[in-house]
């Protein structure tokens, strides 16, 4: 890995990053003393980090900023599905390039409204990020192998239907958007189960609902999916009423921010 | 009837200003009749403390968030009874796969109407008195039919409640159960034509789920009761 090659990118891009960072030798420094400690594979994370910390406060503040948390899931997930589309891996004329369009046109208008929703509220939306949809490499094959491109699918659907989820008490206080919120989130639970319906017409052992903490796809896409085993609901134990599988699958459980942008991160470049 | 809930044509905060001036000029003109209005005062603040009472032969949902879990209880009996009929007695033709994940919804919707009466404890309504008398249980399309109006209400209702709810926790609850009724909803709808998990008869253009109000809600259900819900004390906003 090219750090020095990493951060002239971001440069080009952000000619102002060290402003938000702090300077350039710092910036280098707090790497290099940090790779001393961090193991080379952690080091996406680590630059996720760093990231977060330059960027989270152009997010605004309170509802704005969790809105501009969404909008930022959103923008990963309409790329996602506009490179996918483009990219012809999807088999065309099939109900599946059909399916996965109508999901591209979900995410889209997902990103139109909640950027003027923002904008209502007087905010400011955060740009879009760069995005790597291979994480690095973990997923080189996303857009050349349809397992793959449907397996990041199923963990981006699934992440952004925690990720909202964990926000609903953030937006408590505002009406219009808790709901406009919730309606997305049905959404995202909709996308999330045809999109498992259809890995599961290709093998992959899944259902359109979430089982234990099982991903079906392997230990790559595990934070997605770790908590969701829970079979207890506010001190009550759902597993006497039902088997512990279904006591699972019944109740879909949330993700913290911290947890979501730890997922996030290795797709942003 | 598309009952979605209306989206703001303004923007959020201009429309909420609009609404602050169109509520302030009300109040100044009302302001000349000081009697009257304490008057009102008076009643709207008796109305907000004591229960208005339900119709003779009803069952009332309550007040509060015990009002809106009682509701949530109410369609989550209405769905479990459904998915319990559609089990014991499978409609003609039904396939192993689609045997197993009509099982799994029975179970998951058995989960939340058990939780919802534990967690409610004495202030949980009865059990329901179900009429199912227009449902052709040995018919696929009858049965799918069904399911896809439980589910899309379901999804529908939880989305138009989250805002009635004032404990965060109680909000949560509604938010982990709302994700796996529209996980229902989308099989439902795939199974019936696949490609319809989210079509545009459920999704509106900017990409969002149904939103409906409890008094939509509780007329949509009522065909399939023979118990008489009323949510007359239930929080309008």
């Amino acid at each position: 890995m090219n750090m020095q090659h990493i951060f002239n990118e971001i440069e080009k891009v952000d000619p102002e990053v060290y402003d938000r960072m702090d300077t350039r030798r710092s910036i280098m420094q707090r790497f290099t003393s940090a790779s001393g400690k961090i193991a080379l594979a952690a080091l996406p994370l680590a630059l996720g980090g760093l990231f977060k910390k330059s960027y989270g406060q152009t997010g605004g503040s309170g509802i704005v900023k969790v809105l501009n948390y969404a909008l930022t899931l959103e923008y990963l997930e309409s790329e996602f599905y506009i490179k996918g589309v483009d990219s012809g891996i999807v088999p065309a004329g099939t109900p599946a390039e059909g399916a996965i369009k109508t999901i591209r046109d979900h995410e889209i208008a997902h990103v139109a409204f909640l950027r003027k929703v923002i904008m209502s509220m007087g905010g400011t939306a955060v740009t879009k990020p760069t995005f790597d949809f291979t994480a690095g490499g973990a997923f080189s094959n996303v857009f050349t192998n349809y397992d793959t491109f449907l397996a990041v699918a199923q963990t981006f659907e699934d992440t952004g239907v925690r990720a909202y989820k964990g926000k609903a008490g953030e937006l408590i206080s505002n009406n219009d958007v808790l709901t406009a919120a919730l309606q997305i989130h049905a959404v995202e639970a909709r996308h999330a189960a045809h999109i498992r319906y259809m890995r599961k017409a290709r093998g992959a052992n899944v259902k359109p609902w979430i089982t234990g903490k099982d991903s079906g796809i392997g230990a790559a896409v595990q934070a997605s999916y770790d908590g969701e085993e829970l079979t207890t609901q506010a001190t009550i134990n759902i597993a006497q009423f039902v088997s512990a599988s279904a006591a699972s699958e019944s109740f879909d459980e949330p993700l913290t921010e911290a947890q979501v942008l730890a997922i996030v991160d290795p797709f942003i470049s | 009837m598309d009952t979605k809930l209306e989206k703001p044509a303004m923007p959020i905060a201009i429309q909420a200003e609009d609404a602050a001036k169109v509520n302030r000029r009300k109040f100044l003109s009302y302001a000349g009749m000081a009697a009257a209005t304490a008057a009102a005062l008076y009643a709207c603040k008796k109305d907000d403390n004591n229960m208005s009472t339900a119709p003779a032969g009803s069952i009332d949902l309550g007040k509060g968030d015990v009002g809106i879990l009682n509701y949530a209880y109410a369609l989550e009996q209405l769905e479990a009874a459904f998915y319990t009929a559609v089990i014991a007695s499978p409609y003609a033709g039904i396939t192993t796969a689609e045997l197993a994940l009509l099982t799994d919804i029975r179970d998951h919707e058995i989960a939340h109407r058990e939780f919802f009466k534990t967690a409610l404890k004495t202030n949980a309504i009865p059990g329901l008195e179900v009429n199912f008398s227009a449902i052709n249980f040995s018919n696929r399309a009858s049965v799918l039919a069904t399911a896809k109006t439980f589910e899309d209400l379901g999804v529908a209702a939880y989305n138009g409640a989250g805002k009635l709810i004032v404990d965060g926790g109680n909000l949560l609850l509604a938010g982990k159960i709302v994700s796996v009724e529209a996980r229902h909803a989308a099989l439902i709808r795939d199974l019936i034509s696949n490609g319809t998990f989210a079509d545009s008869t459920v999704i509106d253009a900017d990409g969002l789920d149904g939103a409906k109000s409890p008094d939509i809600v509780l007329a949509a259900a009522k065909p399939f009761l023979k118990s008489v819900l009323w949510g007359g004390n239930l929080p309008k906003q």
